[in-house]
C-alpha cells in the first residue's frame, strides 16, 4: 500500500517531497518509506481540442505513471474519448502536447509516429474490428504490423494464446467479426489490443452495452491486462463500478462548456477508493448518479439558445 | 418565454445580407472542400510513391473492382453501341449515307461515349462502393483502429483502391468499347441491313489509333477522379446510416461532374496535340 500511495503523489508539492527513486523519507503519519515514483509512460502537458470552434478540452494536464491503471469518468460530451483519441494523435490538439514515454508525439513524423503507436494497444468502443477479416486474422494485424514475416504457424499459435487469455476458443479464429455476439466481439478487441504486446492500453468505454455478467468480465480483462502484463492502462468509462474495480486512480473531466472562464476542467484527480470522500459536489453527484439540478440547467441552456 | 419575441418586418436590406451571406458561405464552402479535397489527393500522392502498396490488399482491390465490373462494362458497352445505331441510322440514311454509319458509331464510341460512359457506370458501381465502405469503417472506427497499429490509413486503404481505379477502369472502358463495336456493328449489319464491307472500311478510315489512345487516356483521369473522389467521401464520412448514405450519394454527384470536367479539358488539350503532332483537324466521318 506504501508504494501504491507514492505512486498518487502529486508533484505540485515535489519540494517537500523525496526526488529520486529509492530515496527514503518520513511520511506525514511518521513511518518510514522508500520513494518507488515510476516514470510517467503518458504525459498530457495542457492540451486542448477544439472541434467546429468549440473547445472540447481545455488545459488537460495529468501523468499517467508505469504500471497504474487511471479512469477517466465524467458525464457524455465532457471529451472523455477525445482525449483518449487525441493521446496517440488520431486527433490534433490544438494546444498543448502529449508525451509518451518522454517522446512528444506533436514532433513525429508518419513513420515514427506508426512506430510509437505500434507499443500502444487501444480497445475502442465498439470493438471496430476489420469485418472484412476474420478473428484470426483481426489478431495477426498488429503481429504482422511489427513483423511481416512472423511465420504463419507462429502466428497461429498466438492467435489461439490470446484467444485462450481472453476465454475463447481458438476455432473462434475463422469465424468472421458479423457472427460474433458484442461481448465476444470486445473480447477479440481486447485480444487484438495485446497482440502486439503493448506498454499502455487505452480502453474506450469497454463495458457499454453489455450485460453486468459480460462487464464483470471485461473488468476482470482489464485488471488481469494490468496485473499480469504489468501493462500502463487508461480507461475511459460512465461506470463507476468498472471504474473502482480497475484503476488505481480515477481522473474526472468536467465539460468544457458548463465552465467559467479559467476553471479546471478537470475535477477529481485521485486515488480511486477515495473519490467519494470528495468535497466536490460535482464529482459527488456523478459518483451517486444523482442529476440534481441538471435537468433544469440543461432546460434553461436550451433556453437560451 | 414566447412573449419576449416580437415579429419584425424584414426588409430589403436584410433580404440582401441574407442572400449575399448564403451565396458567401457557399462559395466559401465549395473552397474549402476543394482545398480538402486536394490536400488529400497530395497525402495520396505521397504514399503512392513513399512506400509501396501491399500485395493483398491491392490484388483485393484488383479484383473487386476490374474482374467483378466486367459483366455490367459488358452490358453496358453493347447497349451503347447498338441505341447509337438506332439514333444515327435513320438520319444517316436519309441523306443517303447509311454507308457511313460504322465510323460515326464507332468513333463516338472510342473517344467519348466508351470511356465517359463507362467511367459513369464504374462511379456508380465502384465509387459509390468505395465511399461506402471506407464510410461504413469511418463510422464504427476501424479507420481509427488501423491507424492506432501503426499503418497510415491513405496508404493502407486509399493507395490500392487507387491505383486499381488507374490501372483497371481503362481496361474496362476496352472492354466497353469493344463490346460497343460489337454491339452496333451486330445491330447495324444484322438488323438494320447495313453493307457489312462498307461498314468496317468506314470505321477502319475514320477511327486512327489516336482516337483510341484518346479514349484511354482520359480513362487513366477518370479513374483517378472517381477512386479519389471516392475515398475522399468515405474518410469524412458524417456519423451514422445517413451519413454514409450522403457520403456515397455525394461521391457518385462529384465523380460524375469530375468525368464531364475533365472530359471537356482532356478533350480540347487531346485535340491541341493531335493538331500540333498530325497536322489537320478531326477527321470528318461523312
Amino acid at each position: 500500500m506504501a508504494d501504491q500511495e507514492d505512486l498518487y503523489q502529486d508533484d505540485s508539492s515535489a519540494a517537500e517531497e523525496p526526488q529520486w527513486e529509492g530515496q527514503v523519507y518520513t511520511s506525514a503519519d511518521g513511518t518510514r518509506r522508500v520513494l518507488r515514483r515510476r516514470p510517467p509512460v503518458l504525459e498530457a502537458c495542457g492540451l486542448g481540442v477544439r472541434i467546429g470552434g468549440r473547445a472540447i478540452l481545455e488545459g488537460i494536464s495529468f501523468k499517467v505513471r508505469k504500471g497504474e491503471t487511471v479512469a477517466i469518468i465524467g458525464e457524455s460530451g465532457c471529451g472523455k474519448t477525445v482525449f483518449l483519441k487525441t493521446a496517440i494523435r488520431l486527433m490534433t490538439p490544438t494546444e498543448g502536447t502529449v508525451l509518451f514515454s518522454g517522446i512528444d508525439l506533436g514532433k513525429l513524423n508518419g513513420r515514427q509516429l506508426s512506430e510509437v503507436r505500434c507499443r500502444i494497444g487501444f480497445v475502442f468502443q465498439q470493438a471496430a474490428l476489420f469485418d472484412s477479416m476474420t478473428i484470426g486474422e483481426n489478431i495477426m494485424f498488429p503481429i504482422l504490423q511489427q513483423n511481416p514475416r512472423t511465420p504463419l504457424k507462429e502466428l497461429n499459435d498466438r492467435v489461439a494464446e490470446l484467444l485462450y487469455e481472453v476465454g475463447m476458443t481458438p476455432d473462434v479464429a475463422r469465424r468472421m467479426p458479423v457472427e460474433l455476439s458484442g461481448g465476444m466481439r470486445k473480447r477479440v478487441g481486447f485480444a487484438r489490443a495485446l497482440a502486439g504486446n503493448p506498454e499502455l492500453m487505452l480502453y474506450d468505454e469497454p463495458t457499454t452495452g453489455l450485460d453486468p455478467i459480460m462487464s464483470d468480465v471485461i473488468n476482470e480483462l482489464m485488471v488481469r491486462v494490468r496485473d499480469n502484463h504489468k501493462v500502463t492502462g487508461i480507461v475511459v468509462t460512465h461506470d463507476m463500478k468498472s471504474a473502482k474495480k480497475v484503476a488505481n486512480r480515477i481522473v474526472m473531466f468536467y465539460p468544457q462548456s458548463r465552465l467559467e472562464e479559467g476553471q479546471p476542467q478537470i475535477v477529481y484527480d485521485g486515488p480511486s477508493d477515495e473519490i467519494e470522500l470528495s468535497q466536490d459536489k460535482r464529482v459527488t453527484q456523478f459518483v451517486e448518479g444523482e442529476a440534481g439540478e441538471r435537468l433544469m440547467e440543461m432546460t434553461e441552456a436550451q433556453h437560451a439558445r | 418565454m414566447s412573449s419576449e419575441w416580437t415579429a419584425e418586418k424584414i426588409t430589403l436590406a436584410d433580404r440582401l445580407t441574407i442572400f449575399v451571406g448564403t451565396i458567401g458561405k457557399s462559395l466559401s464552402d465549395r473552397i474549402i472542400y476543394a482545398g480538402q479535397l486536394a490536400a488529400f489527393s497530395l497525402s495520396t500522392f505521397y504514399w503512392l510513391f513513399a512506400r509501396p502498396a501491399k500485395k493483398e490488399t491491392l490484388v483485393g482491390a484488383c479484383y473487386r473492382i476490374g474482374v467483378q465490373s466486367l459483366p455490367v462494362i459488358m452490358l453496358t458497352g453493347t447497349f451503347i453501341g447498338m441505341v447509337l445505331a438506332v439514333q444515327t441510322h435513320p438520319q444517316f440514311k436519309a441523306v443517303g449515307l447509311e454507308s457511313r454509319l460504322g465510323a460515326a458509331i464507332n468513333l463516338s464510341l472510342v473517344k467519348e461515349l466508351g470511356p465517359v460512359l463507362a467511367a459513369t457506370m464504374l462511379a456508380g458501381r465502384i465509387g459509390s462502393s468505395i465511399a461506402a465502405e471506407l464510410g461504413t469503417m469511418r463510422v464504427t472506427e476501424q479507420i481509427d483502429a488501423l491507424a492506432s497499429m501503426g499503418p497510415n490509413p491513405i496508404h493502407y486503404l486509399v493507395v490500392p483502391r487507387f491505383i486499381a481505379c488507374l490501372f483497371m477502369i481503362p481496361g474496362l472502358t476496352i472492354m466497353a468499347d469493344a463490346m460497343g463495336v460489337l454491339g452496333g456493328a451486330f445491330f447495324s449489319i444484322k438488323l438494320l441491313g447495313v453493307d457489312w464491307g462498307y461498314y468496317w472500311d468506314y470505321s477502319r478510315h475514320a477511327v486512327s489509333q489516336y482516337d483510341v489512345f484518346a479514349g484511354m487516356f482520359k480513362s487513366i483521369f477518370f479513374g483517378g477522379a472517381i477512386a479519389l473522389v471516392s475515398c475522399y467521401h468515405g474518410f469524412n464520412c458524417d456519423a451514422g446510416a445517413e451519413g454514409v448514405g450522403k457520403a456515397s450519394t455525394r461521391s457518385f454527384v462529384v465523380s460524375f461532374v469530375m468525368i464531364l470536367l475533365l472530359d471537356l479539358l482532356l478533350g480540347i488539350f487531346l485535340d491541341k496535340i493531335h493538331v500540333a503532332w498530325f497536322g489537320g483537324g478531326a477527321k470528318s466521318v461523312v
